[in-house]
């Protein structure tokens, strides 16, 4: 059975003009209200907007985003309809943020729970630190993506850069392209039953799991080798 | 043996380069292949506030009666941005120190004594305790490069909001926090495995110089509806720059930390060896300030060595709206107790030169994990401790101040000061005693 993707959840009943209000407004609107569809327009890049959500508010972005749009998302479902700027829903607890576009870099960095979707390509340091989010990427990450990794999850469709998975911890990586190379202590490790699982139900969720095989992807992780300091691995750090 | 091949004996002669510590060092690095890691700040002889002199009132200036006349010690930060700025009664601030680093009753201590004393406290990497907000009546949340335990609702539980860009200890450098005191709850707290040697990144995660910095900044604003003042913490090292930068980012406070500064567990050769010292730093931190028509509007928080009432005093007559103190603060706590000496000697050092702290032994139960060691230490009566101490330097700091005939401890200016040494004098911009003469003017 297919897990409903919360792409589905488009409803909208108030419409922000940020060509009227100010960003302070806007935000300080979506902070007073627990629950609500709220649809923004003329973003025009704007930094930091629908950051630090709290609520089951279904929040729809008409047009590009600046730095840290949906920064510390909780349940808060946030579409943007265009690209998005540097640390795209940075520390996100929980929730649903779904980018239509492309990201920047550091996209989902250090986030702790929910779903992050991106439907073209994420920049450099996508998943940078992660620690329980999950990662859809429908297009290719660039260098350092998945970089000290805790926990969580990422998925790229497309191709992944230099150094995927460097000094990672415990986050899973699935890749269906090719990786340029292979950050210290990151391994492709074995796709068993229970990884495509959850590989399955990622991509259901981001609303691609009919077009997609499981079985095209490779596995990554960390051989653990550099979770205690020794001199021997010096060259490694 | 006659009286004259005794006087032709040579004794030994110890090398000044090559001296004991050198010698022992090598021996060391050659045994083990790794550098030395410890605690504490720069330990080697560095200008400091020792080398300068307050002058007092005379005939040109009036002293003011020492238990008749009030001499204020409040200080406001945050007034610039922040809808809801904290007022402390004392400029004396409780740097940040983490939970895992320190244990729980250490920070519990840490908040009860700055709490009685009327200051604030402030979390580290893993975020923060609820003993911690629980105990700290003012309470200042860092936003470290790690990110560890970082949360948004903790961000709205505090009162203050502080990005480290570096500390003074290690200007560059990242943390490290050995496997020994990653317990079950500080391995959950950073969503980390149990019992690993836990690396803390040197850089942010999602910003990368002022440019970004201005922008993360407010987006902290924005998260918490302008309502927290946001500090920004630089190692010393270009402190014109940096706090210029700083205050273009728009933080409401820069905290300045100087080499002598505390760490929980760095490389010797950075803590000795990268950064300047906190008397070389306030300076030009003020001047930059002073340039941008800042001074008082940003505050500074200057740490990194303060140790008495005179240090407090001179920090803030050199320009400073408050100091931090960390080192001072678990010494107070009961760091380094001459009582724990047998159990010292087992480490093999003594009480006063301990700094293992990243081993999680220590005996007085403040920088370990170990639940015996921690049990050692009342947080109620350690507290107790840290505020008779904070009280000390208020009231060392307030008996130098009248002396120099001011009503406030922010009164204090460098027109009071004086220097003992030319590079002090140089450093701090106040004259060499006895003259005129300040280097370089």
């Amino acid at each position: 059975m297919t897990q409903a993707s919360p792409i589905a959840r488009v409803p909208r009943n108030s419409a922000l003009d940020l060509a009227e209000m100010s960003l302070r407004e806007v935000n300080q609107l979506l902070h007073d209200n627990s629950v609500g569809d709220f649809l923004i327009r003329n973003p025009r890049g704007a930094h930091a907007l629908a950051c630090g959500l709290d609520g089951d508010l279904n929040v729809t972005i008409d047009g590009h985003v600046g730095y840290y749009c949906a920064g510390m998302n909780k349940r808060a479902h946030v579409t943007v309809n265009g690209n998005a700027g540097t640390g795209l829903a940075e520390n996100m607890m929980s929730g649903f943020v779904h980018v239509k576009g492309d990201a920047s870099q550091s996209a989902g960095a250090t986030g702790c729970g929910g779903l992050l979707v991106i439907d073209g390509n994420a920049s450099a340091r996508c998943g940078i630190a992660l620690r329980g989010l999950d990662i859809v990427v429908k297009g290719s990450v660039g260098h350092m993506s998945a970089f000290m990794a805790q926990a969580g999850t990422i998925v790229v469709l497309g191709d992944a850069g230099d150094a995927l998975g460097d000094s990672l911890y415990e986050a899973k990586l699935f890749v269906r392209g090719a990786v340029k190379s292979l950050g210290a202590d990151c391994v492709q490790k074995a796709v068993r039953d229970e990884h495509k699982a959850a590989l399955r139900k990622l991509l259901d969720a981001a609303g691609v799991g009919g077009d997609v095989d499981v079985a095209e992807f490779r596995r990554y992780g960390s051989a653990r080798q550099l979770y205690h300091f020794h001199v021997d691995n010096a060259g490694q750090y | 043996m006659s009286a004259d091949d005794h006087r032709s004996a040579t004794p030994p002669r110890a090398s000044a380069t090559f001296d004991e510590y050198a010698i022992a060092e090598i021996h060391r690095a050659a045994a083990t292949g790794i550098y030395d890691i410890r605690g504490f700040g720069a330990k080697r002889k560095l200008p400091h506030f020792d080398d300068l002199l307050f002058l007092g009132a005379s005939i040109s200036r009036y002293p003011l009666e020492g238990y008749r006349e009030r001499c204020g010690t409040d200080v406001t930060l945050g007034s610039r941005y922040a809808k809801k700025p904290i007022t402390l009664q004392i400029p004396i601030t409780i740097a940040g120190m983490s939970f895992g680093s320190l244990s729980a009753p250490a920070k519990e201590a840490l908040g009860r004594g700055a709490s009685i004393a009327g200051t604030s406290t402030t979390t580290g990497d893993g975020g923060m305790t609820e003993e911690e907000r629980l105990h700290s009546k003012t309470l200042v949340y860092q936003v470290l490069p790690s990110r560890y335990g970082m949360e948004p609702d903790q961000l709205r539980k505090a009162d203050a909001i502080e990005v480290v860009v570096g500390q003074g200890a290690k200007p560059g450098g990242g943390g490290m926090l050995l496997g020994q005191k990653i317990s079950k709850r500080v391995a959950e707290m950073r969503t980390l495995p149990e019992g690993i040697d836990q690396r803390s990144p040197c850089r942010h995660p999602d910003w990368t110089g002022p440019d970004d910095l201005e922008i993360k900044i407010n987006e902290l604003r924005e998260i918490t509806d302008w309502e927290k003042p946001i500090y920004v913490k630089v190692g010393a090292a270009r402190p014109y720059y940096d706090t210029a930068l700083a205050v273009k980012s728009g933080a409401d406070v820069v905290v300045l930390d100087g080499m002598q500064g505390g760490t929980a567990a760095t490389q010797e050769v950075f803590i000795e060896h990268v950064g300047i010292p906190t008397l070389a730093a306030i300076r030009p931190a003020v001047q930059a300030l002073i340039d941008l028509d800042m001074h008082r509007k940003v505050q500074l928080i200057v740490s990194g060595g303060i140790r008495n009432g005179a240090d407090v005093a001179k920090a803030l007559a050199l320009g400073a709206d408050a100091v931090s103190i960390g080192t001072a603060a678990l010494i107070a706590l009961g760091d380094n107790d001459p009582r724990y000496e047998a159990e010292y000697r087992k480490l093999g050092t003594t009480a006063g030169s301990y700094d293992d702290w990243h081993e999680g032994r220590d005996p007085a139960g403040i920088t370990t994990q170990d639940p015996e060691l921690t049990k050692r230490l009342d947080p109620v009566a350690a507290g107790r401790r840290l505020a008779n101490y904070l009280a000390v330097l208020t009231l060392e700091a307030q008996t130098i101040a009248r002396a120099c005939g001011k009503s406030h401890l922010h009164n204090l200016e460098p027109e009071d000061l004086v220097a003992l040494t030319v590079e002090s004098a140089a450093m701090a911009q106040v004259p060499l005693a006895g003259t005129s003469w300040i280097p370089g003017k």
